[in-house]
């Protein structure tokens, strides 16, 4: 770097909160600089205090939050002890932010174009009468298309990226000098993470502003910053270039997270330290267990799905892909039988499963014999319940209740949950042990067929790397089938032997997960390809 | 169960008040509970001599008209009041509560059928409705539970079906679906125990409500018959002797119903503190 002064300089940066069990250091003696035009993105897991540093820049913490030590200067304004009316006047002028959710971050009730005259006005950058025209100017810059007309949108009619673009042309309106994203593309799908990021890159770049991204995903960060740090229970473990953090990582805790992020040419095991070997597959009786055909869901006019073909062979795992919106959840809802399709022929084990009403399913047979194992492992626990309970659950309805505990012992050591934790209540779990419970109870009937849905989204990069091999594991052994529904790519090919590509209720392309992810006939999955993050490649 | 004794304890260190309500609480049960068997004179017996005695440590709170000991009489009326309270607030959430849960979760025809219901109760003046009951009914200690029960039922029908409604899709009750569980098993074991805390808090602030209004239909006739002792009855009898200058009479009983109540309500804010999953960090 030059000899001019970084934009942004943070020192020795430590900020402290007060709970209940006492102090809880979040971010310990941290030091950042971000140069003019430079953007810096900061990696963490969940707890690793990525965000709070960023409040702390932007001094928002929470009131139990305070910076107990160091220094925050921004072009040349020490910001860690100014006045609140004087941050007042930084925050969306000179300093602002993008936060996860968009649609949060937007009023539900004011129109969009509203919204950005708002702070136009409030920061003297416009009049009451040229605001409308630079309102409209602000949301065409940020690519909406027809921005007269969307100018009187309200956010709910608007999609996730959308929104997001919105909230870009937000921060983006007073011309600040840098622009904070806190993980601006979680929960968006990855052609919409593509289109959203490289629309942040460009108009930062022509601006010449600096920003600050902050993201769980090591891929992301090394594709679109310039610097990359990582962040470990509030420490920066490595600071490096983007182009080599992902190809020569330093520090160990970098190591790791670098191996556990799937990427092109790997393996499953690949991604964790010191894997125990795959274990051999057990003995299966080859032939279709599951059939679907011609299933069609209709809510109202439109068809959620249009015309399902698809089909799942006993200890096969087969990959439903798709975005947001194309069916895929009601997919795996109708051959879960949660719900009933409109038309179609659901066949599992040679019984049509579709003629049964859902609501009666849960007392027929057939219903131990497909699982599934939900996407939010949080959500998908009863907080009343212990663990124990939990996964006895489906023991107690189907199964034999007979040593009731010492089944869920032996469920818990085989998805690797530590038997104390048996007693325990969601609240008092990390993600990844709640995930286990999950696994646990999917298995508890030993059933034939287990829908994962996306089953690792809401899992830090290490934990789902460990979730991902114990699940191949728990198929091996146990010769299930799974139908595993997600939008990443990347882990579809680790766990999968077939892929089926949906889009707006059809089935727009199947093959051998190798044939749709290399060599893809249809454009639409080409362009899923291509939007995943292409970070720098490992060298052989 | 620790953990929600240790949450307990910080929120009293935090709210005093919430610590004299859970005492005020204990206290009014031990009076209901032994109340009657401790009290100084016989709560009916009648003592034309000591007629409108004036408070004195002979007789903490003075005597009525017809020499009855009023600290007695106050202390033993905590018995009918507090059973009265307890049996609407449980009848009220068996009712209101079972019926909410269910139009929640299920929607389509129960939920029109319990709403309409509750719009049409909402629909009366609520105590002009409870009183309406009792003089159809009849002039009985469960007449009265019955009519509390039921203008409070769309108080507690709303708030167990908005709660259930949000718990319909959860995560956890597909998984409970998965497992095999029946609409009723998904219904009472699995979505009532988390509507469970908040229904609670509702019950708290019914028990206070319960207390008036059994009190108000006392007051006004339509209640308790005397000679029982009842905070309401007594309250009425005595708000003649206020005008001659006899104020004990009905201002011991008033202020212990206006206590009772008063415990109750900050008993419910409390109560929400506690099982307000925000508040627990």
């Amino acid at each position: 770097m030059d000899g001019s002064p970084p934009l942004l300089d943070v020192r020795g940066l430590t900020v402290e909160f007060a709970t209940r069990r006492g102090t809880v250091r979040a971010v310990d003696e941290i030091d950042l600089t971000v140069a003019k035009g430079e953007t810096l993105g900061i990696v963490g897991e969940s707890g690793s205090g990525k965000s709070v540093t960023s409040y702390a820049v932007m001094r928002i913490l929470d009131r139990a939050g305070h910076i107990a030590a160091g220094s925050v200067v921004f072009s040349g304004i020490p910001l860690h002890n100014a006045a609140e009316s004087e941050m007042r006047d930084l925050r969306g002028r000179e300093i602002s932010m993008v936060f996860q959710n968009p649609r949060a971050a937007l009023n539900p009730i004011r129109k969009i174009g509203e919204q950005i005259e708002d702070v136009l006005i409030r920061h003297n950058q416009a009049t009451s009468r040229d605001a409308h025209g630079k309102a409209v100017a602000m949301l065409a810059q940020v690519r909406i298309s027809r921005p007269e007309e969307r100018y009187r949108a309200f956010p709910f009619e608007l999609s996730g990226g959308m929104c997001q673009r919105v909230v870009i042309a937000l921060a983006l309106a007073c011309r600040p000098q840098l622009l904070i994203a806190d993980e601006p593309t979680t929960g968006l799908d990855v052609t919409t993470q593509k289109a959203v990021m490289e629309l942040m890159t460009e108009l930062t770049r022509q601006r010449n502003m600096s920003a600050i991204l902050i993201t769980h995903d090591l891929g992301l960060a090394a594709t679109y910053c310039d610097t990359v740090m990582v962040m470990e229970k509030g420490k920066v473990v490595e600071a490096a270039p983007a182009a080599t953090i992902f190809t020569a990582p330093k520090h160990p805790y970098t190591q790791r997270l670098v191996r556990a992020t799937p990427r092109p040419g790997i393996g499953l095991r690949d991604l964790v330290t010191n894997p125990r070997p795959l274990p051999e597959m057990a003995p299966v009786v080859p032939g279709r267990l599951l059939q679907v055909s011609a299933l069609v869901k209709r809510y109202g006019e439109t068809n959620a799905i249009d015309g399902i073909d698809l089909h799942i062979d006993r200890g096969e795992s087969v990959g439903l892909v798709g975005e947001s919106g194309c069916g895929k959840s009601t997919t795996s809802m109708a051959i879960m039988r949660l719900l009933d399709p409109t038309e179609g022929r659901i066949v599992f084990d040679g019984e049509t499963i579709s003629d049964i009403p859902a609501r009666d399913f849960a007392r027929h047979p057939m219903r131990r014999r497909i699982q599934m194992v939900f996407q939010d492992p949080t959500d998908s626990l009863n907080p009343r319940f212990t663990a124990a309970r939990s996964i006895a659950d489906p023991i107690l309805r189907m199964g034999d209740s007979k040593n009731l505990r010492a089944q869920c012992e032996a469920l818990a050591r085989q998805v690797g949950l530590p038997i104390d934790l048996l007693d325990r209540f969601p609240h008092q779990m990390s993600g990844g042990q709640k995930a286990r419970v999950g696994i646990a109870r999917a298995i508890a009937l030993r059933p034939d067929l287990v829908i994962l849905d996306e089953p690792t989204a809401a899992l830090d990069v290490s934990v789902q790397a460990v979730v991902l091999n114990l699940l191949e594991d728990l198929k091996r052994t146990l010769g299930i089938s799974y139908l595993f529904v997600s939008h990443d790519l990347h882990v579809v090919r680790l766990m999968c032997d077939r892929v089926v590509v949906m889009r707006a209720g059809r089935i727009v392309e199947q093959g051998t997960a190798q044939q749709v992810l290399e060599a893809p006939t249809e454009d639409y999955t080409r362009e899923l390809i291509a939007a995943i993050p292409h970070p720098p490649q490992e060298q052989a | 169960m620790t953990d929600t004794l240790r949450h307990a304890r910080h929120l009293i260190g935090e709210n005093p008040v919430t610590g004299v309500a859970f005492a005020l609480f204990v206290l009014l049960l031990l009076a209901a509970v032994f109340g009657p068997l401790l009290v100084p004179y016989d709560p009916l017996a009648t003592d034309s001599s000591a007629s409108l005695v004036a408070p004195s440590a002979k007789h903490l709170f003075g005597t009525d008209q017809l020499g009855r000991d009023i600290f007695s009489r106050v202390v033993a009326a905590t018995r009918l009041d507090m059973t009265i309270a307890l049996s609407s607030v449980i009848v009220v959430f068996a009712a209101g509560g079972l019926s909410g849960i269910a139009a929640g979760y299920f929607g389509g025809w129960t939920d029109k059928i319990v709403g309409r219901l509750a719009d049409t109760i909402m629909a009366f003046p609520l105590f002009v409705l409870a009183m309406g009951i009792v003089a159809a009914l009849g002039n009985t200690v469960t007449n009265i539970v019955i009519a509390t029960a039921v203008v409070n039922f769309p108080l507690y029908a709303r708030l167990a079906r908005a709660e259930a409604n949000v718990r319909r899709d959860a995560g956890f009750v597909m998984a409970a679906r998965l497992a095999g569980n029946t609409d009723t098993r998904i219904l009472l074991f699995h979505i009532l125990p988390n509507i469970l805390p908040i229904v609670v808090v509702q019950m708290s602030l019914t028990m206070g409500y319960a207390i008036l209004n059994a009190a108000g239909l006392s007051f006004i006739g339509l209640g308790v018959r005397p000679p029982t002792p009842e905070w309401g009855i007594m309250v009425a009898e005595g708000a003649a002797g206020i005008i001659s200058g006899e104020w004990w009479t009905a201002l011991f009983p008033g202020l212990t119903l206006m206590l009772a109540v008063f415990c109750f309500n900050l008993l419910g804010d409390g109560l929400r503190d506690i099982v307000d999953p925000q508040r627990r960090t």
